[in-house]
C-alpha cells in the first residue's frame, strides 16, 4: 500500500507496517504512529465535521489539545466516541469512523447548517423557538438533540476493567520534555524517589517533533540516554501514556494511565487504563506550551494547522499533509516549520509573516508585513488568499497551511486549586501565577522559558530547589538559546468567519456580537458563544476570545482575565474513575455467619445496606414467596423458629462509668438497671428526634452490649464515640463496635425455651423463674462454647437471642436445627421477621425515619426529664410536641382481602382527598396470618384518641383506596403474655 | 427590544447590527427602595417578579461579579417537584408550574425541557418511601407515577438489570420534571428585570450594612454607600460570609458540591435519573454533554472545588447503574459553594433587623427552586409577608421545632 | 486531603467522616441553659470562610474524634488535634 504522503526519517518503525480502516477504507501506516499522522500519510486530511456548521475539518495539532480531528474508535461495545485521531496510537486492525456526518464524511447533508450560518450566531436559540410555547419540545429541542453531540455510545456495558492505584513520590515531574527530563536526572541522581509521567507514549516532549541538537548531536540521542539513566534507577519511575488530569488538595494529583488502549483488546488480566492517585509533596510541573493560532476568514479547512503541528508530523512522523505548504507566522518559530519541511523536500509556497522585519530565508519565499485573509477548498485546502505588505493581494496554491501565532505557557495544572496566571507582555502570554498548589513549581516553556537550553537548565533548578538538593549542579547540556519575543498577532480583518473555536464553531464575530449584547465578563463571553466549551477546553482558542474582547473593551488583556481551568487535563474515561466498583463488585457485600448454611437451604436473599440476609426459605412446592413467608410466621408462632439478627449493630460498652453513659445516649433511664438484665432503649439525636433504638443488656456491672438497628449500626457508633470523647472526655467507658464479632440469632416462637435448654450447658438455668423477659447472661452452650444470651422478642413471642463467636456462627445454626427436628424448627428471613415485628407493633425503620419523635412513636414518656440525656432538652420544643401529633398507630382493612399499602396517606372516611386534608401515613404493611389480613403501622394525627375510626387510605400512585379501621398496633398478644412465657 | 424568529431573521439580513445589550450596565444610584444583594438566578428572579408582578420602580440587584456566576452558573440543570413535605412540595410545585410559562414571561428561550425525571428504587423500604412521596406529591396537585421493574426495563434499556449489586426494583417519574439551560435563566430574568428598570450593577461587592437602631438603611460597597428601604439577601453559598457583616449567625454551613460533564453525545438518555443506591443522577444537554452530580465531599469549603474521593464515588455510582458510560469521557468538573441549612430546606424570612430580609439555604437545590424563590422572595419584600407556599421557611422553625427534614437527618446540614 | 492525625500520622481525608464545627462540643450546660442557647447550639454556625475548626471522626482508623484547624478557602490544614484534649481543655469532664 502507498503512502503518498510518507516523507524520510522520523521515528515510525517501517519494518513494522500496521493495517487499519476509517471510514471502511483500508490503509497502512507504521509503528509510531498516531491515527493522525497515519491518515496523513496516506493523504487524508478530511477527518471529522465541526459541530454546528458541519464544516470539513482536519486535524489542527498533533497532540491532546486537538478541537477537530475526532473519530470514533473501535466497534461493537468498545466503540470510543470522539477520540482524538492526534494522538490515538495506531495499531494493527485499528477501526475508526468519522463523526458527526451524514451520509458520508465527503458529503454530509447537515453542511447545509453552513449555508444559515447568518441566522445561527451566538446565542440564536435565547431568542427564538418560543411560539407556539408546546413547540419547543415537541418540533425545536428533538431536532437540536438530534444534532447536537459529535460521536454516538455503543449503549453496552463497556467490557473492560479499570484498575486504581496509589503511589508516592518525593518529586513529581509532569512531562518528559526538555526541562522534565532534565529534572527527573537532576532528582534522580541525587537518590530522592521521583515520578516522571507524559501523556505521549514517546517521552522527549517537543523534542521528538524538532531537529534541534544538544550537544552537538541531534536531541534524539539525548532524550534516548536520559530515559535510558533514568530507567536503570530504581528510585526513578516513568509513566509514559499517562495524563495527571488534576492537582488535587495537599499534593494529591490524579494521573490516568493507558495501558491498553495501544492495542486492539486489552491483554488477559490487564486494565484498559489505571486511575492513579499520586502523593507528591513536590511537583515540577514541565508540561510545555500550545501553539495557539491566528484566526482569518475561512481559516478552518483541513491542511490549515499549527505551524507546530505540521513540524511535528513531518519531524517526528515523517507525513506530512501536502506536497506544497505554506506558513503563516507572527514569529521565528514558524520559519522553523519551512525550513524543517523544506529539508524533508516539501515545497514550501511561501512563508507569510505579519512582520515587516521578518528574517530572510534564501530557501523559501518570505513576505514580510503581509497576512493571509482568506482560504479556498471545498473539503480540504486548495489556495490561501494573502494581502501583502503593499496591500495588493495575492493567491497562493498551497495544500496546508502552518500557522503560528506564537505559544502560550500550559498552564493549566497550576490553577486547578483556582490560582490565576499572570500576565507577560514580553510573551504576550498567561505564565504560571499568583498562588500555585502548594508544592508545584513550575519550568521550561510552561513557565514561559521557551528555548531549549532555558527549558533544560530551569528543569534542573527547579527539581534542586524543589527538594533542597545541595551541592554544584551538574553542567547544563549545550543547547539552542535563542531569545523568543512574541508580538500579539491575534486575528486577520476580514468580511466573513475567522474561526476561534474550531469544534464548536465560535468565530470572531460571534465574540463581537456577544460584546454587542453585553456578554462582556469573559465567562458571559464564554457560555454565550460557547467558546472554549469544546473538547479541548479551549486550549487553542481561549485566548483569540479573550484578545478580542480585550480589544472591543479597550482594556487589557490581563484586565479581561481569564475563564478557570479546571480538571481534567484532558477528557478521561468515566470508567476509569469508577475502577472495578462497578457490577457485584460497585459495593462490598457482607455475609452473615449462617449464610453459607442458609444457601445450602435454598434461601433467597435480600440486600440490607451492604449485607446480604436471607429473606425467605422456599421449600419445596412453594411457587410464591407469601406461601414462604406466611409458613415461617406460622410455624414460628406455632412451636419455634431461627432467625439470623447478626447485622444488628453491636456495641460494647465498658467502665466503671458505663452506666452513666447510656444514661446520657438514650433517653431513658438505664443507671439502674440491674446486672443480669436488658432494657429497651430509645436514643435521640441532640434535635429532639428518635435516632435509633436497640437494646442495652447489663452483662456486668461495668459491661454492657448495646444493639443497634441494622441500618444505623455504624451511624450509633459514630455517635455514641463523639458523646464519649468530645461531650464527656472524663467518663471511664470504652467503645467497640462487635458487629461482627458475634453471630447472633433470634431464637422465637413457643418451643424456643425447649430447644435452647438442649444446647446450653446444664449449669446455666434458662427456665422462665431463673431466666425471665429481658433476662441477659454469659453462657456456655454445646460444651463449653461461650455464648451470651438475651430473653429478648422482636416477634412477640417467647423468644431469646443466643451469640457465638462469629466463626461458631454456622456451628451454632447447624446444630440448632439438628436439635429443632422434633420442635419442627424453621428457619425464618426478613419478611417473616417484618411480618412479626409488624403485628407486634415493634418500630422498624420505616417507622424511625429520621422525622419521627418519641411521642410520635408512643414513648413520649420514656424520656427521663430526671437526667441529662442527649435530645431531651430540644424534645420539647412546641413543633414537637403539637396537640394532633402524629401517633403510632395501627391499620386494618373493613374488608379483609383489601391491601394496605405502605406509603398510603390516611383521610378521613368523608370529605376531600387532598394535602390539606392529610391526616397520617402507613410507614409499614404486611400480610398478617394469625389476623389473615393484611395489616399495616403508620402514624396518624392524635393516633392516640382515633382508635377504631374509619378512614380512607389512598394511594393515588398506586391508584388505590381501602376503607380501614385505625386499631391498636398490637396486633397480636397486647398483652404481652406470651413473651413472658 | 422582543426576540422573535422574525427579529432573528431581520437582524441576520442585515448583519446583525441592530442586537442591544441584553442589559444596561448602570452606575447605582444614591438610593433605592429595594436592593437585592447577589445577581444570580434567586436574585434576579427576585428583581423581575418585584418589578413585573409587585410594580415596584425602583430596584437594583447588586452583584460582587458577573451575574449569573454563581450557582446558576454551574449547577446540573435539573427541575422538579417531587418533594414529600407539606413544607416544601407546594412551594416547588409552584415553581416547576412557573418554570413552565417562563420562557413566555421572559421572552427568553430557556430551553425549559420537561423529559422527566425517574427515581430508582432498590429496596422495599425505598418503595414504600417513595410511594408515600409519590402520593404526597400527587395530594398536592403534582404528578407523579409508579413504574415497575418492567417499565423501567423498557423505558431505561441501559440500565443495568444484569448484574447490579443492588438490583432496580422500580422507580418514582415525575413526568414534568426536567432540565433547564441554566445560564439563560439568569439572562433571561436579568434582560426582563433590566427592561422593567432594574438596576443590575455588576462588580459592585457589599463591605457592609448601615444599621442604625435595628433598621437596615442601605449597603456599604465597592461602589460606595447604597441607600435602601429594604434589603434582601439572596446570596447562597455566601450567605453565611454576608450575614455576618449584618452580625448574624445563620442555620447554614457552607459545602462544596461537584458536578460533572462529559464529551458531547450523540442522544442516550431521554431525561434525569436518579441512582437510588449510590450517589448519582444524570441527565443529557441539549448540547448532548451528560451532567451529572453525586454527594457533596461533606466538609464546610468555600473554595468552588472538591477533591477526587467524590469524583471516584460519582463515577462509581454511574458505572454500578449505568455501564454503558464507561467509554464516555469526563469532560470538565468543577465545584459550587452550597448554602446547606440545619434541616436541608430553604429560608425566605425577614430578619431581627428591621429592613433586611433573607433568602438562603437552598441547600444543592436551589436551581429548581429559582422561579417561586424569586416569585416568594419578591411578595416577601414588597408585602412585608410571607407568600402562601413559602409560610413554613422561617427562621424561627428551628427555635420552635418545626423542621422540614425531607431526608430525616436532623442538624447535621452535610447530610442533607 | 490528608489529615496528618496527632497518632498515626498523614492518612487520607477518605477514612474519615466529617461532622462539623467544632463548636459542638461546647454543648450547653444542661442545669442552666436556655431554650435559645440550646436552639444557637444545635442549628447557628459561624460558617467561616478561612480558619474553621471542625470535627472529623476517624472512622476507618483508630476511631478518635479529631479537631482539625482547617481554611474553607483553600482547604490548608493547619493544626489537628485529638478531640477529646481539646473537650478537657475546654472544661468538658464527666
Amino acid at each position: 500500500m502507498t503512502q503518498p504522503n510518507r516523507l524520510a526519517g522520523g521515528q515510525i518503525n517501517r519494518d513494522a507496517p500496521l493495517n487499519f480502516h476509517f471510514d471502511g477504507k483500508a490503509y497502512q501506516g507504521y509503528q509510531g504512529d498516531t491515527l493522525a499522522s497515519a491518515l496523513l500519510a496516506n493523504n487524508v486530511r478530511l477527518m471529522g465535521r465541526s459541530f454546528k456548521y458541519h464544516r470539513p475539518r482536519g486535524p489542527l495539532t498533533a497532540g491532546s489539545e486537538e478541537p477537530n480531528a475526532m473519530v470514533e474508535l473501535r466497534g461493537g461495545a468498545r466503540q470510543e466516541p470522539s477520540t482524538r485521531a492526534t494522538t490515538a496510537e495506531l495499531y494493527h486492525g485499528l477501526m475508526a469512523k468519522s463523526q458527526n456526518r451524514w451520509p458520508s464524511l465527503a458529503f454530509d447533508a447537515m453542511a447545509i447548517n453552513d449555508r444559515f450560518s447568518t441566522f445561527l450566531t451566538a446565542g440564536f436559540y435565547y431568542k427564538t423557538f418560543m411560539w407556539p410555547a408546546a413547540f419547543w419540545e415537541k418540533i425545536y429541542e428533538p431536532i437540536i438533540r438530534k444534532a447536537a453531540g459529535l460521536g454516538s455510545l455503543s449503549m453496552k456495558a463497556d467490557p473492560d476493567v479499570y484498575d486504581k492505584g496509589f503511589r508516592h513520590c518525593d518529586l513529581l515531574v509532569i512531562g518528559a520534555g526538555p526541562a522534565g527530563l532534565s529534572a527527573a536526572l537532576t532528582a534522580g541522581r541525587s537518590g530522592a524517589q521521583v515520578i516522571l509521567a507524559d501523556e505521549d507514549f514517546a517521552m522527549g516532549g517537543r523534542l521528538n517533533s524538532e531537529t534541534l541538537s544538544i550537544n552537538d548531536a541531534h536531541a534524539d540521542a539525548w532524550v534516548a540516554h536520559s530515559i535510558a539513566e533514568l530507567f536503570a534507577m530504581n528510585n526513578v519511575r516513568l509513566m509514559p501514556r499517562t495524563t495527571v488530569i488534576g492537582a488535587f488538595d495537599h499534593g494529591i494529583y490524579g494521573a490516568v494511565e493507558r495501558v491498553s488502549d495501544h492495542v486492539h483488546i486489552p491483554d488477559e488480566g490487564k486494565p484498559r487504563q489505571i486511575l492513579w492517585r499520586i502523593y507528591a509533596p513536590k511537583t515540577l510541573l514541565c508540561a510545555g506550551a500550545t501553539e495557539r493560532p491566528i484566526a482569518f476568514d475561512n481559516n478552518d479547512r483541513p491542511g490549515i494547522m499549527l505551524a507546530s503541528a505540521l513540524r511535528s508530523y513531518a519531524n517526528r512522523w515523517a507525513a506530512t499533509p501536502a506536497h506544497r505548504i505554506a506558513v503563516f507566522t507572527n514569529n521565528d518559530d514558524g520559519h522553523r516549520t519551512a525550513i524543517d519541511l523544506h529539508a524533508k523536500g516539501v515545497k514550501i509556497a511561501a512563508v507569510v509573516d505579519t512582520r515587516l522585519d521578518a528574517p530572510f530565508s534564501d530557501q523559501y519565499e518570505v513576505l514580510k508585513g503581509a497576512q493571509v485573509i482568506d482560504s479556498k477548498g471545498r473539503l480540504g485546502l486548495t489556495f490561501a488568499e494573502l494581502r501583502l505588505a503593499d496591500g495588493s493581494e495575492r493567491t497562493l496554491e498551497c495544500g496546508a497551511l502552518g500557522v503560528s501565532g506564537g505559544w502560550n505557557p500550559n498552564v493549566h495544572l497550576t490553577c486547578h486549586q483556582r490560582g490565576r496566571p499572570t500576565w507577560n507582555d514580553d510573551l504576550a502570554a498567561f505564565v504560571p501565577g499568583g498562588t500555585l498548589p502548594p508544592g508545584m513549581s513550575v519550568a521550561g516553556a510552561a513557565v514561559g522559558l521557551f528555548s531549549t537550553h532555558d527549558a533544560l537548565q530551569s528543569g534542573a533548578a527547579e527539581a534542586k530547589k524543589a527538594l533542597g538538593i545541595k551541592g554544584r549542579a551538574a553542567p547544563v547540556p549545550k543547547a539552542e538559546d535563542a531569545p523568543v519575543t512574541q508580538t500579539p498577532f491575534w486575528y486577520v480583518e476580514g468580511c466573513s468567519r475567522a474561526w476561534l473555536d474550531q469544534q464548536n464553531d465560535v468565530t470572531v464575530k460571534d465574540v463581537k456580537l456577544s460584546h454587542q449584547e453585553g456578554f462582556r465578563s469573559v465567562e458571559h463571553l464564554k457560555r454565550y458563544t460557547t467558546l472554549g466549551m469544546a473538547t479541548d477546553q479551549g486550549k487553542t482558542s481561549n485566548m483569540g476570545g479573550l484578545a478580542i474582547m480585550a480589544e472591543l473593551a479597550g482594556k487589557a488583556i490581563p484586565e479581561v482575565g481569564t475563564t478557570i481551568f479546571r480538571p481534567p487535563y484532558t477528557p478521561t474515561a468515566i470508567g476509569a474513575f469508577g475502577g472495578r466498583m462497578r457490577g457485584m463488585e460497585f459495593h462490598p457485600t457482607r455475609l452473615t455467619p449462617s449464610h453459607f448454611w442458609a444457601k445450602e437451604r435454598g434461601a433467597v436473599f435480600v440486600e440490607v445496606g451492604n449485607w446480604l440476609r436471607a429473606q425467605w426459605f422456599p421449600i419445596a412446592g412453594e411457587t410464591h414467596w407469601r406461601e414462604s413467608v406466611d409458613r415461617e410466621v406460622k410455624a414460628t408462632r406455632a412451636s419455634v423458629g431461627v432467625c439470623d439478627c447478626t447485622t444488628l449493630g453491636k456495641i460494647d460498652v465498658q467502665g466503671t462509668d458505663a452506666a452513666a453513659f447510656l444514661n446520657k445516649v438514650y433517653c431513658n433511664g438505664f443507671a439502674k438497671l440491674a446486672v443480669g438484665k436488658t432494657r429497651y432503649g430509645l436514643m435521640l439525636r441532640e434535635d429532639g428526634i428518635a435516632m435509633d433504638d436497640g437494646t442495652a443488656a447489663r452483662l456486668e456491672e461495668d459491661h454492657f452490649v448495646v444493639t443497634t438497628t441494622t441500618a444505623n449500626a455504624a451511624k450509633v457508633y459514630q455517635h455514641m464515640e463523639f458523646v464519649r470523647q468530645c461531650l464527656f472526655p472524663d467518663m471511664d467507658v470504652q467503645l467497640i463496635s462487635t458487629t461482627e464479632g458475634w453471630a447472633q440469632y433470634a431464637v422465637a416462637g413457643p418451643n424456643s425455651r425447649k430447644l435452647l435448654q438442649k444446647i446450653v450447658d446444664a449449669d446455666h438455668d434458662i427456665s422462665n423463674e431463673a431466666f425471665p423477659f429481658m433476662a441477659c447472661a454469659n453462657i456456655t452452650v454445646c460444651g463449653g462454647l461461650r455464648a451470651r444470651l438475651f430473653r429478648i422478642s422482636f416477634s412477640g413471642e417467647l423468644a431469646f437471642e443466643i451469640a457465638v463467636p462469629s466463626r461458631y456462627g454456622d456451628a451454632l445454626m447447624r446444630k440448632l436445627m439438628s436439635e429443632g427436628e422434633e420442635f419442627d424448627v424453621t428457619p425464618y428471613g426478613t419478611e417473616a421477621l417484618g411480618v412479626m415485628r409488624i403485628e407486634k407493633g415493634h418500630a422498624a425503620g420505616n417507622e424511625l425515619n429520621g422525622t419521627t419523635t418519641a411521642l410520635n412513636l408512643g414513648m413520649g414518656r420514656m424520656v427521663s426529664k430526671a437526667k441529662d440525656s442527649i435530645g431531651s432538652k430540644l424534645s420539647e420544643r412546641p413543633g414537637l410536641n403539637e396537640e394532633d401529633a402524629l401517633m403510632q398507630v395501627g391499620i386494618k382493612p373493613l374488608d379483609a382481602s383489601q391491601k394496605v399499602t405502605a406509603g398510603g396517606h390516611l383521610m378521613k372516611a368523608t370529605g376531600p382527598v387532598d394535602a390539606a386534608h392529610d391526616q397520617g401515613y402507613v410507614t409499614s404493611a404486611a400480610f398478617s396470618p394469625e389476623l389473615d389480613s393484611m395489616i399495616g403501622l403508620g402514624f396518624l394525627k392524635d393516633g392516640g384518641n382515633r382508635k377504631g375510626e374509619r378512614m380512607r387510605l389512598v394511594s393515588p400512585v398506586t391508584n388505590l383506596t381501602v376503607e380501614v379501621e385505625i386499631v391498636s398496633a398490637h396486633f397480636v398478644d397486647p398483652e404481652g403474655e406470651r413473651v413472658r412465657a | 427590544m422582543r426576540y422573535s424568529g422574525f427579529k432573528v431573521i431581520k437582524e441576520a439580513l442585515t448583519g446583525h447590527k441592530g442586537w442591544a445589550p441584553a442589559w444596561r450596565d448602570p452606575e447605582p444610584q444614591p438610593h433605592y427602595d429595594i436592593i437585592i444583594i447577589g445577581g444570580g438566578g434567586h436574585g434576579l428572579a427576585t428583581a423581575h417578579y418585584l418589578a413585573k408582578v409587585y410594580g415596584e420602580k425602583k430596584v437594583a440587584v447588586i452583584e460582587k461579579g458577573w451575574i449569573g456566576g454563581g450557582n446558576v452558573g454551574r449547577n446540573t440543570t435539573i427541575i422538579r417537584s417531587n418533594y414529600l413535605l407539606d413544607g416544601n412540595e407546594p412551594f416547588y410545585e409552584f415553581s416547576l408550574k412557573l418554570w413552565e410559562g417562563l420562557e413566555q414571561d421572559l421572552n427568553y428561550n430557556a430551553m425549559v425541557s420537561q423529559r422527566g425525571i425517574m427515581n430508582l428504587i432498590h429496596s422495599d423500604a425505598q418503595r414504600d418511601a417513595f410511594i408515600r412521596r409519590g402520593n404526597a406529591m400527587m395530594l398536592n396537585g403534582a404528578d407523579a407515577e409508579y413504574l415497575d421493574l418492567d417499565q423501567i426495563k423498557k423505558e431505561y434499556p441501559f440500565l443495568n438489570f444484569n448484574d447490579a449489586r443492588f438490583p432496580i426494583k422500580g422507580g418514582l417519574a415525575q413526568r414534568r420534571g426536567g432540565t433547564v439551560r441554566h445560564d439563560a435563566v439568569a439572562w433571561g430574568y436579568a434582560r426582563s428585570a433590566d427592561s422593567r428598570g432594574v438596576d443590575i450593577i455588576q462588580n459592585c461587592e457589599v463591605t457592609g450594612f448601615k444599621i442604625k437602631n435595628g433598621k437596615c438603611l442601605g449597603v456599604e460597597t465597592s461602589k460606595g454607600f447604597i441607600g435602601a428601604n429594604r434589603v434582601g439577601c439572596a446570596v447562597a453559598g455566601s450567605s453565611g460570609r454576608l450575614m455576618s457583616k449584618a452580625g448574624m449567625r445563620l442555620p447554614i454551613e457552607s459545602h462544596v458540591l461537584q458536578a460533572f460533564v462529559s464529551e458531547g453525545l450523540k442522544p442516550v438518555l431521554p431525561g434525569v435519573i436518579t441512582f437510588g443506591a449510590g450517589h448519582f443522577y444524570v441527565s443529557q444537554s441539549d448540547k448532548g454533554g451528560l451532567v451529572f452530580g453525586g454527594d457533596l465531599d461533606g466538609y464546610n469549603s468555600y473554595a468552588q472545588r472538591g477533591n477526587l474521593p467524590v469524583v471516584e464515588d460519582v463515577c462509581e455510582g454511574g458505572m454500578a447503574i449505568m455501564p454503558m458510560i464507561g467509554r464516555a469521557r469526563l469532560l470538565r468538573m468543577w465545584g459550587g459553594i452550597m448554602d446547606m441549612s440545619m434541616d436541608g430546606s430553604p429560608i425566605i424570612d425577614r430578619t431581627h433587623i428591621d429592613g433586611l430580609y433573607f433568602n438562603g439555604g437552598w441547600c444543592y437545590g436551589g436551581f429548581k427552586a429559582t422561579p417561586a424563590s424569586g416569585y416568594a422572595f419578591a411578595h416577601l419584600l414588597a408585602r412585608d409577608a410571607p407568600h402562601p407556599t413559602a409560610t413554613a421557611y422561617r427562621f424561627n422553625r428551628f427555635e420552635t421545632g418545626h423542621m422540614i427534614d425531607e431526608k430525616g437527618m436532623g442538624n447535621q446540614p452535610n447530610l442533607h | 486531603m490528608i489529615i496528618n492525625h496527632p497518632i498515626l500520622g498523614p492518612r487520607d481525608s477518605a477514612e474519615f467522616t466529617y461532622l462539623g464545627d467544632a463548636a459542638m462540643i461546647d454543648r450547653p450546660d444542661p442545669d442552666t441553659a436556655s431554650p435559645q442557647d440550646w436552639h444557637d447550639y444545635a442549628y447557628l454556625r459561624d460558617n467561616p470562610a478561612g480558619t474553621h475548626r471542625e470535627l472529623w471522626w476517624h472512622e476507618g482508623g483508630d476511631r478518635s474524634w479529631l479537631v482539625i484547624t482547617r481554611n474553607t478557602l483553600t482547604h490548608e490544614i493547619s493544626k489537628v488535634e485529638i478531640a477529646r484534649d481539646v473537650a478537657r481543655k475546654m472544661g468538658r469532664s464527666k
